[in-house]
């Protein structure tokens, strides 16, 4: 192997591993736009915005904690992530009271207007209380492993990365599992195919409806952590980029399929990675969301779909 | 002997049509009622509204010394109702293991366990169709996957609706044998909304008849089936 195509080898493994970890979080918000698509049918266009306010509560959190002297990194982060998300689930929690769950059995765009105005409303919100400007976070997991070095090209991949991933992949197991063989899961399945069924089984279906909100925005607040600590940099609209990417990953993957978002969050990742790698890093938007004409238009139910998927 | 359930001037409506006007009707302990009735008489609307959906808007619905009239419906469907609805409403896209769990949504797995196989032996077909998606068997399968989910909560009172429609006669004799053989073992109250009028009031202690959302007739099974005007309107070619 010549040296040229060496780095080539190099270059091109490098931009993998950083399009499979950016894939990898839009797979984890993916996860949380499909279990909610799962059980109500409905795209929770807000759902991207939870994802951005648990990356600014993941900020507050490490910020309050280091102030009060707390220097073990591994803590912090633990209290961190069960305080972001118990908050985070609130929000998820609120968003559904206050504009879906009046909206239940109205016709099928009101909720999804609604959505998009509840991403409105939280998008402000954020900006107005904290500012329009980028907050920044000092690494907190440095350092990595040297997969390979070629003529001076270092091949790296970062704990952040190798952490990302393992977390992304635990959550599809955990959620996975939950969904399929747990009796929460099988009551939201029951909502999603037959609502009026689930009740005349005896199930709170709005209870199990909130569960499923609350669930997927911790999902989101767990994304929206892993974000803050790779990029180290947040703003109020990150949860629109994001979101749109992972609603995009969602369609891909077939929506109401778990492994389907990550699998789809993987490509969409890979996509805009080597796109920016190979082609042009203004283009990287337009080559992601082509991949979501292209498969609305030839393969409307996605790769893990199921095949009588009506509702989007 | 005591009444499981007690309708007293129950009325519904569906927007503005008045589906209910002013039903009476009583269910006792250990009892199988039917409810005949033609096509559109309200005979499904009774039973969705005992269920609390569409809530009763007059009139009171006791289950079991309590009034259930204002009671949301999984409230009123944990107090030991199950429904066989109209329509089936089988879960497509789970198994047919799944759709039995799901009639014992809220037990403990050890007693759903045991009920399954209670079902089982009521319907052996099911057993074989176990990990069979629910969407993909045949109406007669469905049916009894159905009525097995509602027993799976283990029912006082069992509500069918129109567990015969679109079945074949071999399948409804089983169906309905297996509804008489239910009551007499472990004397599961029964009320049965049927369209095939002769079959149902053959099987049933007492009936009623549902005309334009309110009861015109109710007395013994067999007394009913012996009435002219009962064999003129419902019987007609029906067996």
């Amino acid at each position: 192997m010549n040296n040229g195509a060496g780095v080539r080898v190099a270059y091109a493994l490098q931009q993998i591993i950083n399009g499979v970890t950016l894939g990898m979080i839009y797979g984890l918000i993916a996860v949380g736009y499909t279990m909610v698509y799962g059980i109500i049918g409905m795209i929770n266009f807000a759902h991207g915005d939870i994802f951005m306010i648990g990356a600014f509560l993941s900020l507050m959190g490490l910020t309050v904690l280091s102030a009060l002297g707390i220097t073990s990194v591994p803590l912090a982060l633990a209290i961190t992530l069960i305080a972001a998300c118990s908050i985070a689930a609130l929000y998820g929690w609120s968003v559904e009271r206050i504009a879906y769950r009046p909206l239940r059995g109205s016709f099928r765009m009101a909720p999804l207007i609604s959505a998009i105005g509840m991403s409105i409303v939280l998008q402000n919100f954020v900006q107005v209380s904290q500012g329009a400007r980028d907050l920044n976070l000092m690494p907190l997991i440095p350092g990595g492993l040297k997969v390979m070095e070629e003529d001076g090209f270092v091949v790296q991949l970062s704990w952040m990365q190798v952490a990302i991933t393992i977390t992304t992949l635990a959550m599809l197991g955990i959620f996975t599992w939950l969904v399929t063989k747990t009796p929460l899961g099988r009551s939201m399945r029951a909502c999603e195919q037959d609502l009026k069924m689930a009740t005349l089984l005896g199930i709170d279906t709005d209870r199990t409806i909130s569960l499923t909100f609350v669930i997927g925005a911790a999902l989101a607040t767990v994304a929206g952590m892993m974000f803050l600590l790779y990029y180290g940099s947040i703003n109020f609209y990150i949860g629109f980029s994001a979101g749109v990417k992972a609603f995009t990953a969602a369609v891909l993957g077939g929506v109401g399929s778990l492994p389907g978002a990550v699998l789809g969050g993987l490509a969409i990742g890979l996509i805009e990675s080597l796109w920016s790698g190979y082609a042009s890093v203004q283009y990287k938007n337009v080559a992601a969301f082509s991949v979501l004409v292209v498969v609305l238009i030839f393969m409307p139910s996605g790769l893990l779909g199921r095949a009588d998927i009506e509702k989007v | 002997m005591s009444a499981l359930l007690q309708l007293t001037g129950v009325t519904a409506f569906y927007g503005a049509i008045q589906a209910l006007k002013g039903v009476d009707l009583v269910v006792n302990k250990g009892e199988i009622v039917t409810l005949i009735g033609s096509n559109g008489a309200g005979k499904s609307t009774l039973m969705m509204t005992i269920c609390g959906n569409p809530r009763a808007r007059n009139g009171q619905i006791v289950y079991d010394g309590e009034d259930i009239t204002r009671l949301p419906t999984f409230e009123i469907m944990r107090r030991g109702l199950a429904q066989s609805p109209e329509g089936r409403r089988i879960f497509p896209r789970m198994s047919v293991h799944e759709n039995l769990l799901m009639g014992a949504y809220g037990r403990p797995p050890a007693e759903a366990s045991q009920d399954m196989e209670q079902v089982f032996t009521l319907f052996p077909r099911l057993k074989e169709r176990m990990a069979q998606r629910g969407g993909t068997l045949s109406g007669g399968e469905q049916q009894m996957l159905a009525i097995g989910r509602a027993l799976m909560s283990r029912p006082r009172l069992l509500l069918l609706d129109e567990p015969s429609l679109g079945l074949a006669p071999l399948v409804v004799k089983l169906i309905f044998g297996a509804i008489r053989e239910l009551n007499r073992t472990t004397g599961l109250t029964v009320l049965l909304v049927e369209q095939n009028a002769f079959q149902a009031l053959r099987l049933a202690h007492r009936g009623y008849v549902l005309v334009n959302g309110a009861i015109t007739m109710a007395g013994p099974g067999a007394e009913l089936l012996a009435r002219p005007e009962i064999r003129a309107a419902y019987l007609e070619g029906a067996h």
